[in-house]
């Protein structure tokens, strides 16, 4: 078994000396104080930064303890943000695969709809941002449950409610199916959530590899899927790329 | 090899694009490079056109690189820029004088005031669509005509050229010192102060109240035209058309009638109206100005508003007050309350443009009571943005007598759903954003495939701008008309703030008046 990370450790030591009196240190202090080279402490602040557990002050050069680790519990990016971030990637899924679009996020057992792109063939549609849609019958939110396990325990626990003879309403067959989402990389309902309708969706992840929503398409079964109803795999192509386009803008690595 | 695809080069004040389209008018490849912004004295902005220039011959082989084509495969190039920057430059060297005035610099200040009290000022709008204003170029040709020694002369013989960043670009594409064409297009040049809107052409009356010697003046083209065929960068692409870059967002957005308007929603927020083949003179402080010229076909004119202030009233609240962290979180703050409690931002942070025109104007914060909180002022800033639309909308459909039937939405802050609620909200028209979100280089890449063949008609081009979201108006009329007269009242609590110096009153109809 290998032993502690140095780094992580050293990082932690930096967290606690801010947290300390006046909790603002500059990168001399810090490294003196813990017997750091300069470069080092530097390094370890500058990543510290990235992920907004310190921040430091424009004016004096000083770090500080970041906002972000007050609100560690709370969903940490915003979803207007999201949106911003996500905008070009979701109009050029829209525009390939000629399905909706949709962006979610999980709300209070639910997915909500943070981002929605019309199927691009100017048929009357209208906006649903805001919208509440069951997470563990639609492809958006299986991705949501796939990686997040302890919001998968709260959905099995309860009632899984029926929407169509294919939603999946059985504790053991949503695990099963969420494993093979985690396996797969991306997720996909087929008529579970509204008959004659599919979704395919895949994991938005932000640095570290935390998944921070899904994006996804979703329209008629005969467009979607092909012989005996698997999803179609260009269109799923499509929605990956999507994906990760969307979270290599959020800082994730690959 | 049939041609495959189209590039456009879109030279925008922050960056340089170069995208290519295919057919379908899809994205296929994207380079982009920024450039440094000069601020060598307050209210100074400057570019180095060289380094633009250098950025091009980066960004154009690396978009065809990405895409994994040659030149051969590019039907044509249009090119969209920045409008009303100017740079000059030595013909025989194409070394730049100096860097280029960029349309923000507002160094021509005392120069338009003074300009505005001579003989003729007064026509200067008739014969050209635009008020005399620090905005446009002529006064900055002026201006370095007057700092410069020994350069009005060079100028008059013709060894320096003048030019905004279109022709700065085509006149080095097309061989520079050794033969460039020196062309500009109908949308740049009506951008300038100088152009007649009725001819078309260089105004002799402007070109003497503003002292422009004619022969450092590029030709007007048509905005689809064979300007030529680059030499240099990757030679052999046909250049084949050029619009100003809010032009080009009016074409990509398919506005080819008269009564289509788009808004372009950044730091600032530009909203133009097709009016047909007649320009229409504004009397409620619009700009009238050329939308395009399609070949030998009549120009088609259009009506701007433009609104000095909207994306960056967020940048303000984010970094000047710090109320938020990043610019798309205004929406969250916004809606942790139902409305505005009340309170009303007016951001004439440097007086207030279109419609009003008062240089002496400046913002204001109005309706504070104790119950206001940042949630309130959050919705305060957005809504700023759509009274300013409502505005503008106001005096367009007054100056052209055609009614917008909806808007057509792009730029940043259309990911922000509150705001595009709210701008439907107040006009009461569907607001629509396509899923082509560079409409800019889109614009520019349409002109230039209609130019050569590529795209067929108008028509065909119509039918690729595909609908990726809509608002509806759910306003109740009642509190729409209670809400405009709290702003329209918001508005006149900001005139006659700024005291002059010294001398006589402001010329509220005077937008470089600023004091
Ligand atoms: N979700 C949002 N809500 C409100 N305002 C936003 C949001 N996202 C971005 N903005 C604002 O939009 C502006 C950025 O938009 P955009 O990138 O189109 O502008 P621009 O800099 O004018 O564009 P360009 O550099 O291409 O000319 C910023 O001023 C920012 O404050």
């Amino acid at each position: 078994m290998p032993g502690p990370v140095q780094s992580i450790e050293r990082a932690a030591a930096i967290l606690r000396l801010l947290a300390r009196g006046s909790g603002r240190l500059g990168v001399g202090e810090i490294a003196a104080s813990l017997e750091l080279a300069k470069g080092t402490a530097h390094g370890i602040l500058r990543t510290l930064q990235g992920v907004g557990f310190v921040e430091q002050d424009r004016a004096t050069g000083k770090y500080q303890l970041g906002a972000a680790l007050l609100h560690l519990g709370s969903s940490y990016l915003d979803v207007n943000e999201l949106r911003s971030r996500a905008l070009n990637w979701a109009d050029a899924l829209a525009a390939r695969s000629g399905e909706a679009v949709r962006i979610g996020t999980p709300l209070e057992g639910s997915v909500l709809v943070v981002h929605h792109v019309f199927r691009p063939d100017d048929t009357l549609q209208t906006l649903e941002v805001g919208a509440l849609l069951p997470l563990h019958a639609t492809a958006l939110g299986k991705v949501l449950l796939a990686y997040d396990a302890d919001l998968a325990a709260r959905v099995q626990r309860g009632p899984l409610e029926s929407f169509t003879r294919r939603t999946l309403v059985t504790a053991p067959a949503l695990t099963r199916a969420l494993a093979a989402v985690r396996d797969a990389g991306w997720a996909a309902d087929v008529e579970e959530c509204v008959p004659g309708e599919a979704g395919i969706a895949a994991p938005i992840r932000s640095s570290g590899g935390l998944v921070v929503g899904a994006i996804g398409i979703s329209g008629a079964v005969e467009r979607l899927c092909g012989a005996r109803s698997r999803p179609d795999a260009t269109l799923a192509g499509h929605v990956r790329d999507a994906a990760r386009a969307v979270s290599r803008d959020l800082g994730a690595a690959r | 090899m049939a041609h495959r695809y189209v590039m456009a080069i879109d030279q925008g004040t922050t960056s340089t694009r170069c995208i290519l389209f295919d057919q379908r008018a899809r994205l296929v490849s994207v380079v982009q490079r920024e450039h440094q912004q000069h601020f060598p004295k307050p209210g100074w902005v400057e570019h180095d056109a060289v380094e633009i220039w250098r950025n091009v011959d980066r960004i154009v082989p690396r978009a065809l690189r990405e895409a994994g084509i040659d030149a051969s495969d590019v039907a044509a190039l249009g090119i969209a820029n920045q409008r009303e920057t100017t740079v000059l430059w030595d013909r025989h060297t194409g070394t730049p004088v100096g860097h280029a005035l960029v349309w923000q610099d507002t160094r021509t200040d005392e120069l338009v005031r003074e300009l505005g009290q001579r003989p003729g000022a007064e026509e200067v709008q008739r014969r050209c669509g635009l008020p005399l204003s620090t905005y446009f170029s002529a006064p900055r040709v002026r201006w370095l005509l007057d700092h410069t020694p020994g350069l009005r002369e060079r100028a008059a013989r013709g060894d320096v050229l003048f030019g905004t960043m279109e022709t700065w670009l085509i006149w080095n594409l097309t061989g520079g010192p050794d033969g460039g064409a020196h062309v500009t297009d109908v949308t740049n040049a009506s951008r300038t102060l100088l152009m007649n809107l009725g001819t078309l052409d260089w105004d002799p009356e402007l070109l003497a109240f503003f002292g422009v010697p004619r022969a450092m003046l590029p030709e007007i083209r048509p905005s689809t035209d064979v300007h030529g065929t680059t030499r240099r960068v990757v030679p052999g692409i046909r250049i084949a058309a050029t619009l100003g870059d809010q032009h080009a967002a009016l074409f990509g957005q398919t506005c080819f009638a008269p009564g289509e308007a788009k808004c372009t929603y950044g730091t600032g927020s530009f909203l133009l109206m097709n009016t047909g083949a007649e320009p229409v003179h504004s009397g409620h402080g619009l700009l009238t100005t050329v939308a395009f010229k399609l070949g030998d076909e009549p120009a088609r004119y259009a009506l701007e508003g433009p609104i000095a202030i909207t994306g960056s009233l967020v940048q303000w609240f984010r970094d000047g007050l710090g109320l938020i962290r990043n610019a798309p979180e205004i929406e969250t703050l916004a809606r942790t309350v139902a409305d505005n409690g009340g309170c009303y931002i007016v951001p004439a942070f440097s007086g207030l443009f279109a419609p009003y025109w008062r240089s002496e104007a400046r913002g204001i914060i109005v309706g504070l009571t104790s119950y206001i909180t940042k949630g309130h002022l959050a919705r305060a800033v957005l809504e700023a943005t759509g009274w300013q639309t409502r505005e503008v909308v106001d005096a367009m459909n007054a100056d052209s007598g055609l009614a917008a039937a909806n808007l057509k939405v792009d730029g940043g802050m259309t990911a922000d759903n509150l705001l595009m609620q709210f701008v439907a909200d107040v006009l009461d028209v569907p607001v629509m954003r396509p899923m082509h979100a560079e409409t800019v280089s889109l614009g520019a890449a349409y002109a230039a495939g209609l130019a050569v063949g590529f795209w067929p008609d108008l028509e065909g081009l119509r039918r690729n701008w595909h609908r990726a979201a809509q608002w509806l108006p759910q306003m109740p009329a009642a509190r729409r008309e209670e809400e405009y007269a709290n702003w329209r009242r918001a508005v006149e609590l900001t005139f006659g703030w700024m005291r002059p110096r010294g001398g006589g009153p402001p010329d509220p109809r005077n937008p470089g008046d600023k004091n």
